[in-house]
């Protein structure tokens, strides 16, 4: 059993000001391997938090949670991650970036190299290795993130608003990207995003995610994202189906936030 | 010559790169301008425009032009000034520079101080009524002294002989300056002249091959005249000095006068006889009479007693103006501060504008400076001494090495011989007491004052990065270091000097140490900010792809420092900098601070023009170095 099993999650954050946020409350879900989950929510709804836990950079308040029935206790790389700025190490090149990973663990060089050349051409970087990353563009920069996480074989890539930063055209490049890995790889993914559209395309499984406390509060089977592997990502946006569902999880998430707003007032 | 050569190079230079400025400006519209990262791009003509303007107007100030297109004028000058100078006395008599004739204002000087001596007996509490009137009698009688000396009709037939011959000698003056071979120099005079004038040598300092080796101060301006118009100056100078003479030693006393004063100091000294020395009336009459003096030896006379010889002054000072010719607009407008003629026959250029010294002098005592056998208190600038490696070894190796060593050093035998055994040799390797090759090794001033920053930073940064990034990333040590830095930090480092020098000596040692300490903290702080100022998504990046915490440190926190600790080496070089010569200024016997404090002391303004000049340029190496260093090192600074 490969799954990524949570039970009664509880995150319980104390300012320094002594007061208390309940960013997780009670969270169960199992996640099959080969599973693309995406989080929607309003913001502050706990999705980061939830991440960070699942990478083991916090611990959770209570409960536990279970990579291949492993307690997961800090971070390691059979979790992979991807920041919403890529977070790339800019003194390094595209190659020494993506191999990273692989130079921490000391392996041969060589071998190493023809790794990244594979990688960088899956991610479209093809002949891009010597390139200093600054002088890159967001998009590709986050092809490079991508490429990093992924060449270390990771069982569960986790992604906080990957394509956040990113404009409509890239965006939908990159959607296509993640699915193509997403089918070649048979990986495990949990992506973040705020854009519902993004949510439904990408999702095998999605959650909507409600805030104080952070929970889950709606959960979807969808089809799209199978149907996104043969078909053009525009064509789906015009299925029927997949405008209803929008609707009614736009609706949904437009009620929370209004809920939130009334509360601050 | 080559400051010609200079001044008109720098002229057509600015006018040129104004022009070529100019054009470019046209050519960019404003607007597109700002914000445009190519706008700062550039600009070497205007570097060279303000760098020319500041060069001419040293040129200027420091009289270099004139030196360089009129090498003779100071010289010149020097004699017009001692023409001046024996004329400033024979021009005092007369309204011609003053408003009135000086025996009138002399008159109306003494008169007020009888008026004011004559007002304060009068209310005196302390004179009796009988005291009273004998003062004002003597005032009186002192009062009549003057009409005896401005009555045309008393003026002695000699003494009116004597104006005349005055007059003479002054209109024969007047009318031999103005032939051209005035003052008749024969074939001997102007060969002694000519020998004289070699020796004294030129204006300024010209000749760099200087024998032993100390820099001293030279005269500066030439007295002894060079040129045929210096010498008509200087002889009219001295023609002048001794007709001045005569005419300050004559004295319009006529046997009126002559009896009348008599009398009235003997009155004046019985009448003192009688009182006490401490008596008022005393103090009194005893100034009236060193009034009555200062008109005995003021040279008044008649009214129109003096006309003609005023009429031969003004003639003669008419003469010496035309004479000078061009040389007055040159003194107008190339000698700024004026400072030759109106230092007077000294001649000196010691003066307001003495701390400007020349560019050509202070190039040419660089020049001098620069060479190893002259340098500065007998030792380089900058040289380069063949050192024996065998020294530097024994340098390193600490002595010790030989003294843990089993056994006993060799002891000489009955028969006065050494035998050396294993722990001798040693002994001889660890204190450098053996030959191998010779390398070049740097010395001098400027060495000195570079190795001493330099060993200063380097140990700050050997210490203070670790430190700094351990402090960024751990509570413990921040707390622990923090307040043994922030203890010394704000000190001053200057103040620390007097206390580190005394206790580590004042030389290589304690000044490397107070370095040291600036470059420490500074670059503490600088790799602190670097390591806490690491974006957390990094180090969880690097983390979740299997980088323990040594290899987070190693790969990504210092590689994330890096810009900072470098700019904090760029400041901690200029700090440095900076209190290395303050340092050096306070105690030893080497470096840059060392040779510009000595020169203020003998006010060789040259040196400390070139210290200045060397300290900019070293300034400036090092900050250009590290530019280019940070450019080539952390090419993506500011743009992750
Ligand atoms: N380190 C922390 N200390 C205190 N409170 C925290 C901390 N991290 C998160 N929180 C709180 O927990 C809640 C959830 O935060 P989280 O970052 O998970 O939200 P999010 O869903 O990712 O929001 P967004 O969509 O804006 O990224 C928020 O209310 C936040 O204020
Ligand atoms: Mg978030």
């Amino acid at each position: 059993m490969s799954d990524l099993v949570s039970q009664n999650l509880n995150m319980i954050f104390k300012t320094p000001k002594g007061e208390t946020v309940h960013a997780l409350k009670d969270l169960n879900f199992t996640l099959k391997k080969g599973e693309l989950l995406t989080v929607l929510g309003p913001s502050g709804c706990g999705k980061t938090t939830l991440l960070n836990i699942t990478a083991g950079f916090i611990k959770p308040t209570s409960g536990n949670i279970t990579l291949n029935n492993k307690e997961i206790d800090g971070p390691g790389v059979e979790r992979g991650m991807v920041f919403q700025q890529g977070a790339l190490f800019e003194w390094l090149t595209v190659a020494e970036n993506v191999n990273f990973g692989l130079r921490m663990k000391n392996e041969d060089p060589i071998k190493t190299q023809k790794k990244v050349d594979e990688w960088l051409e899956i991610v479209g970087l093809k002949g891009f290795g010597n390139t200093p990353t600054y002088q890159l563009s967001g998009g590709m920069q986050q092809r490079v993130a991508l490429a990093r996480c992924l060449i270390n074989d990771p069982d569960l890539i986790l992604m906080d608003e990957p394509l956040g930063a990113l404009d409509a055209l890239t965006r939908e490049k990159m959607q296509s990207l993640v699915l193509k890995i997403w089918k070649e790889t048979g990986k495990t993914i949990i992506l973040i995003t705020h854009s519902v559209e993004e949510a439904l395309l990408l999702g095998e499984r999605l959650y909507v995610m409600a805030p104080r406390p952070g929970r889950i509060h709606k959960e979807y089977n969808l089809p799209f994202a199978s149907m996104g592997l043969k078909e053009d990502l525009r064509e789906i946006k015009k299925n029927k189906e997949f405008s209803e569902k929008r609707e009614e999880i736009l609706e949904m998430i437009w009620n929370m936030e209004e809920e939130i707003m009334g509360k601050d007032n | 010559m080559l400051t010609q050569i200079v001044t008109f190079l720098i002229f057509f230079a600015v006018i040129g790169c104004i022009l070529y400025g100019r054009r470019l400006i046209r050519t960019e519209k404003v607007d597109a301008v700002f914000g445009n990262p190519e706008r700062a791009r550039g600009g070497t003509h205007w570097v060279i425009v303000g760098s020319s303007f500041l060069l001419l107007i040293w040129l200027y100030y420091s009289w270099d032009i004139a030196k360089g297109f009129y090498p003779k004028s100071a010289n010149e000058l020097c004699q017009v000034a001692k023409v001046n100078d024996s004329l400033l006395g024979l021009k005092y008599q007369f309204p011609i520079e003053e408003r009135e004739f000086k025996s009138t204002s002399q008159i109306k000087k003494e008169n007020k101080n009888l008026q004011q001596i004559l007002e304060e007996i009068q209310g005196s509490n302390e004179l009796n009524a009988q005291q009273k009137t004998d003062l004002s009698n003597f005032i009186g009688k002192t009062n009549q002294l003057i009409p005896l000396l401005t009555n045309e009709d008393l003026l002695e037939i000699e003494t009116k002989q004597k104006i005349n011959d005055i007059t003479g000698k002054i209109n024969l003056l007047t009318e031999n300056f103005q032939k051209p071979n005035y003052p008749f120099e024969t074939e001997q005079e102007y060969n002694e002249r000519k020998k004289a004038v070699d020796e004294e040598g030129g204006w300024g300092i010209v000749k760099v091959s200087a024998g032993t080796g100390s820099i001293e101060n030279t005269i500066e301006v030439p007295l002894i005249p060079a040129t045929k118009r210096g010498l008509k100056f200087d002889a009219a100078a001295q023609e002048l000095n001794l007709i001045s003479d005569e005419f300050f030693k004559l004295r319009n006393h006529n046997p009126q006068f002559k009896l009348k004063i008599k009398e009235l100091k003997n009155e004046i000294k019985s009448y003192r006889k009688e009182l006490d020395s401490e008596d008022l009336a005393s103090t009194y009459a005893k100034n009236i009479v060193k009034i009555a003096r200062r008109i005995e030896f003021a040279s008044i006379y008649p009214p129109n007693a003096l006309d003609k010889m005023q009429d031969a002054i003004i003639k003669f000072d008419n003469a010496q103006k035309v004479a000078q010719g061009g040389l007055r607009l040159i003194d107008i407008f190339l000698f700024p501060a004026g400072t030759i003629v109106a230092s007077g026959p000294s001649c000196s250029e010691q003066g307001s504008g003495r701390w400007l010294p020349k560019p050509s002098d202070t190039f040419n005592k660089f020049a001098l400076m620069l060479k190893p056998s002259v340098g500065y208190k007998d030792i380089p600038l900058l040289w380069i001494d063949m050192v024996d490696v065998s020294k530097m070894i024994g340098f390193i190796l600490p002595d010790w090495i030989a003294d843990i060593l089993p056994g006993e050093y060799p002891v000489h035998t009955k028969d006065g011989i050494v035998k050396q055994n294993f722990k001798g040799y040693v002994l001889k390797i660890v204190t450098g007491d053996f030959e191998l090759f010779k390398v070049p090794v740097p010395y001098g001033h400027i060495w000195d004052s570079f190795m001493r920053v330099f060993l200063g930073l380097v140990f700050g940064i050997i210490i203070g990065v670790p430190l700094g990034l351990f402090m960024g990333l751990n509570r413990f040590a921040k707390g622990f270091f923090d307040p043994l830095i922030e203890l010394y930090r704000p000190v001053p480092p200057l103040a620390w000097a007097p206390l580190i020098i005394s206790v580590l000596g004042i030389d290589n040692t304690g000044k490397v140490f107070l370095l040291f300490m600036v470059s420490l903290s500074i670059m503490i702080i600088s790799a602190r900010a670097g390591a806490s100022g690491t974006q957390l998504s990094k180090i969880h990046a690097a983390h979740s792809l299997g980088a323990s915490k040594k290899q987070i440190l190693r790969y990504v926190i210092f590689p994330n420092s890096l810009p900072e600790i470098l700019t904090g080496i760029r400041v901690a070089v200029g700090m440095c900098w900076g209190t290395l010569v303050a340092a050096e200024f306070l105690a030893g016997t080497t470096g840059i601070g060392f040779v510009e404090n000595v020169a203020k002391k003998y006010f060789q303004y040259e040196v400390i023009w070139i210290t200045i000049f060397i300290m900019g340029m070293l300034g400036l190496l090092f900050d250009v170095t590290l530019r280019k260093i940070i450019d080539k090192t952390i090419p993506w600074r500011g743009k992750g």
